[in-house]
């Protein structure tokens, strides 16, 4: 109850809180935008990228290479911070990210099949990638639900599953052409390399249609984060609210797995972040798309320079970035405990 | 007091004529078990062909086969297999978590980012300095992940899976860096015991071999550690000694098995639950149990490995990770409702 009291009283310095933070991370997202704009073999300047964004003067290397890789940082971010999320909402657990339980794992499986068995085009590797997400996203569900529901017990099933999913991944892998074979692993870290405008249109379609969805019913989220009962006497329907809120989390990690890979820890740091830089109950979703969105592409600009010209997968980078994050999480986590 | 000790002891005494049959039938399956996995490969021989080869070597290309490579993998299997599981036994009871793995719990991301480390700055050449930084690591990575995760057995295993992503990409990043310094620990990096038995490997074998048998010698004071810290006391063992010795063994067992085979998950999770309900609650009977049904556990893998493609191997982690993978979410459903 204290909870409400509070957000009644302190109602307006929370806000102002929250405006100066997202445009902070405004700020720092274009900021990042920009020196990814610049970053490449030959350094342009920042006039000669704002030339080439006022249309003044044509650059294939800015506008058809780096603009697409950068947008990707950044919109990508934001899917990965929002699907995070939502599910660290519904496991109530800050470890509940489609990540760790395995939901990047299955979501690649099923572009995987979609590459091996079918003709791997960019709708087939979309609907394959929502296709895998969601069934591990059931199995899960299926598997946890043992006489009531537990958060902790939910996410270490998904460790399990994401274990053997992974596992189904390499022996995909193996057994296919060497071509197909190729290709996945060097997309199996989750890189954002060579990622084109072509790659771009659906994914940024389905993520826009999503989100918008989820942002009508962000203020039901929150009702819902303050405990079941409060959230059912203030008219939310819960049922149909999580099952909304699976059905955008798996689609943005999804989407995002069939364009870059399964990027880990993304999902898991940013809305973290975001809810203690927020000083905010539960995990609000705009702190956390803004969070992840300057995540990835700051990792992403880390992963091409720390071994440039060779760009690193911006995977390896984010997981090392995350794994740090969780388990200070778990050390902060067993302090209060 | 003594009432209860001679009903026990006498109750003990009537459970081990079947437990010690068990015991033999696991023996004559894990024979077995070995002759077929001989057997099986590219080329593939009898059984018959491959007990004769062993008693009574004659030269002939199979029997070369079995001598030179199929006999030394098997044997590998074997020492690897005990390893992991009398490990996980250990690291289960010590901990008193059904959950803890020497895999899930990060230990083996630590041996194994040692020896990545190791080799990049020049130490780990030799089987020695292999041994010896995958040691270190697994006992650095077992005392981080006890510190952060002790309080309760899931949190136990989120922090061995946080460690072990953290470990893992970086050992991935410092690759991908200086490819031609670790070229030759890109095929270790995934378990696997293809090639592995042409490499001299007296070290790590001697090694597991003495910690098995320390495992077995302190497995009557853990019997007692089982109970409770305050019963073991009271039972004169020393709770703190008997703690070290066992997490030596742990580390020292699953750091030698990755030196050997590289990162393999779940053997140490699978067989101490297969076995819980023969061994009764017995220590002893527990590690000699899981030391027979490991080796046959990871020689069916290994089986596994070399079947599941057409061409070429599937390295024998990806076949236990998904033998694996049921059993913890078996073992969550049964153990860890409690604990939450």
């Amino acid at each position: 109850m204290s909870t409400l009291k509070l957000a009644g009283l302190g109602g307006w310095r929370v806000e102002r809180r929250t405006v100066v933070l997202v445009a902070a991370l405004v700020a720092l997202m274009l900021a990042l935008g920009l020196t990814g704009l610049c970053y490449g073999t030959s350094w342009s300047t920042p006039r000669e990228v704002f030339a080439v964004l006022s249309g003044a003067e044509p650059s294939v290397v800015i506008w058809d290479w780096r603009m697409p890789r950068v947008l990707a940082g950044l919109v990508f971010g934001a899917a990965l911070g929002v699907s995070g999320a939502l599910f660290q909402n519904l496991t109530r657990n800050p470890m509940g990210s489609p990540d760790v339980i395995g939901l990047d794992a299955g979501a690649y499986t099923g572009a995987l099949v979609a590459i091996t068995v079918l003709s791997g085009t960019s709708a087939q590797l979309a609907v394959g990638s929502v296709l895998g997400g969601l069934v591990v996203a059931a199995t899960i569900y299926l598997l946890a639900f043992d006489r009531g529901f537990s958060g902790l017990r939910l996410v270490v099933i998904g460790i399990a599953v994401n274990a053997m999913v992974t596992a189904l991944n390499s022996w995909i892998v193996l057994r296919a052409d060497l071509e197909v074979a190729i290709a996945a692993v060097g997309w199996s870290a989750g890189s954002l390399n060579g990622v084109g405008w072509d790659d771009l249109g659906i994914p940024f379609t389905v993520i826009a249609v999503l989100l918008a969805l989820m942002a009508t019913r962000s203020h039901a989220m929150h009702q819902a984060s303050l405990g079941d009962a409060i959230a059912v006497t203030t008219g939310v329907g819960l049922d149909r609210l999580r099952l909304l809120m699976v059905l955008v989390g798996v689609g943005c990690t999804a989407t995002v797995t069939a364009v870059a890979g399964p990027i880990a820890f993304i999902a898991l740091a940013a809305p973290q972040i975001g809810r203690r830089l927020a000083g905010a109950a539960g995990v609000p979703l705009l702190p956390a798309a803004l969070t992840g969105a300057v995540l990835l592409q700051g990792a992403d600009l880390v992963a091409q320079m720390l071994l440039a010209p060779v760009a690193l997968p911006v995977g390896v980078v984010s997981t090392a970035i995350g794994g740090c994050y969780l388990i200070w999480l778990l050390t902060k986590e067993v302090g209060r405990a | 007091m003594t009432v209860a000790g001679r009903t026990s002891e006498a109750a003990g005494e009537r459970r081990a004529a079947p437990q010690i049959g068990l015991l033999v039938g696991g023996l004559v399956l894990l024979a077995a078990v070995a002759v077929v996995s001989i057997g099986v490969g590219a080329r593939s021989i009898s059984p018959t062909e491959v007990v004769r080869a062993l008693l009574d070597y004659q030269g002939t290309d199979d029997h070369v086969i079995v001598r030179d490579v199929r006999a030394p993998r098997a044997l590998l299997a074997v020492a690897v297999g005990a390893a992991l599981a009398v490990s996980g036994a250990l690291i289960q009871t010590l901990a008193r978590n059904p959950l803890a793995e020497p895999g899930i719990l990060g230990v083996t991301a630590g041996a194994g980012f040692a020896i990545t480390l190791g080799s990049g700055l020049g130490f780990a050449a030799g089987q020695a300095g292999q041994l010896g930084s995958a040691v270190v690591g697994s006992v650095l990575a077992a005392l981080l992940v006890a510190a952060v995760g002790r309080r309760s057995p899931l949190r136990l295993v989120l922090t061995g899976v946080a460690l072990t992503a953290v470990l893992s990409g970086v050992a991935l990043g410092m690759r991908l860096m200086l490819p031609d310094t670790f070229d030759a620990y890109r095929f270790w990096s995934v378990g696997s015991l293809a090639a592995r038995e042409q490499a001299p490997l007296a070290w790590p074998l001697t090694a597991i071999a003495v910690c098995l048998v320390g495992a077995l010698l302190l497995s009557r004071a853990l019997n007692a550690l089982a109970l409770g810290e305050t019963v073991a006391h009271t039972l004169g063992a020393g709770v703190g000694r008997v703690r070290a010795m066992a997490l030596v063994l742990i580390t020292v067992l699953s750091g030698a098995a990755t030196a050997v085979a590289g990162p393999i998950l779940f053997v140490g999770l699978m067989v101490p639950h297969l076995v819980r309900k023969p061994a009764a609650g017995s220590v002893p009977w527990l590690i000699l149990y899981t030391m027979v049904l490991g080796p046959i556990v990871l020689l069916v893998a290994d089986m596994g490995s070399r079947v599941l493609l057409p061409t070429g191997e599937v390295p024998v982690a990806v076949v236990t990770a998904f033998l694996g993978g049921p059993m913890l979410i078996w073992a969550v459903r049964r153990y860890g409702a409690g604990s939450l």
